[in-house]
């Protein structure tokens, strides 16, 4: 299933911030059903990759402590409008996404 | 009796309701984002999993700071540095929902990790910065009133600063 993704640039500090947004669950594995009383099972995003002009600019490993619908932030020093830059995304479950946008400051 | 408070809408069921409505707004915008979706399913989108580096399992179930460390960075030796800046609030009313930003004008960050010292497993982000800037922002959760702690690799010396976030609800099985 596809999950919502939103991508946004802008200008801060004179560096270009990439905000992205994953609808995701970030289930923790250590949650239980109240009424099942069973251990709702981890459903969490590990990797976001993001690429700058088709390049590996960060990496990002995740963990269980990131919450719902994860709002993630980079910064690009060498980014200038016009570039291109792209945000992957895969969980422990093997789902997984991608957002490309152009950077406008 | 209409109009009396119906008290079966517990806090669970209205975050199922919730849920839902998202999910209405989800599957209008996969009608929008078609083609990417045609183009996933017709694999012309390579896997992440090819091009990046493998998530580091070991470090994510550390139950300490320090295992979580070791196996990150291969040792735990870590200085204090001012160089680092963390942007949290010193209350959060919501520990599910911590906002959280790590700047650093160390030179050359090679990676930054996020560590919530209270959390079953601390280790709850690592940022591998091959080409962006010492920054990053996230919100992340936490169990209970906790001290940060951020750990930036630069220059081959692993630099940490902490900051300690109060949490009034617990975001872990709340």
């Amino acid at each position: 299933m596809a999950r919502k993704m939103k991508i946004r640039t802008r200008t801060q500090q004179g560096m270009i911030e990439i905000l992205t947004l994953v609808n995701h669950p970030m289930e923790t594995g250590l949650r239980k059903d109240k009424k099942t009383k069973k251990i709702i099972p981890a459903h969490y995003i590990q990797k976001m990759v993001l690429y700058h002009n088709g390049k590996v600019a960060a990496q990002a490993n995740l963990g269980i402590a990131i919450s719902e619908d994860p709002l993630l932030g980079f910064r690009l020093p060498d980014a200038k409008d016009g570039d291109k830059v792209k945000v992957t995304w895969s969980d422990n479950k093997g789902e997984s996404g991608s957002i490309e946008t152009i950077v406008e400051g | 009796m209409r109009f009396r408070r119906p008290e079966f809408i517990t806090h669970e069921l209205r975050r199922k309701l919730v849920t839902s409505m998202k999910r209405r707004t989800l599957l209008k915008g996969t009608f929008a984002s078609g083609v990417i979706v045609t183009a996933a399913s017709a694999g012309l989108l390579k896997p992440v999993e090819v091009l990046a580096a493998a998530w580091p399992k070991s470090a994510f179930a550390g139950k300490s700071i320090d295992t979580a460390l070791k196996s990150l960075y291969g040792g735990n030796s870590v200085t204090k540095s001012k160089a680092i800046k963390i942007k949290a609030p010193i209350q959060a009313e919501n520990g599910a929902v911590v906002p959280i930003a790590v700047s650093t004008s160390l030179p050359d960050p090679e990676s930054l990790s996020i560590f919530v010292n209270v959390n079953a497993r601390p280790l709850t982000a690592n940022i591998v910065l091959s080409k962006a800037a010492g920054f990053f922002s996230g919100r992340i959760k936490m169990a209970k009133t906790s001290d940060v702690q951020v750990v930036v690799k630069s220059g081959g010396k692993l630099h940490s600063a902490s900051a300690k976030i109060k949490v009034t609800v617990g975001g872990c099985g709340g």
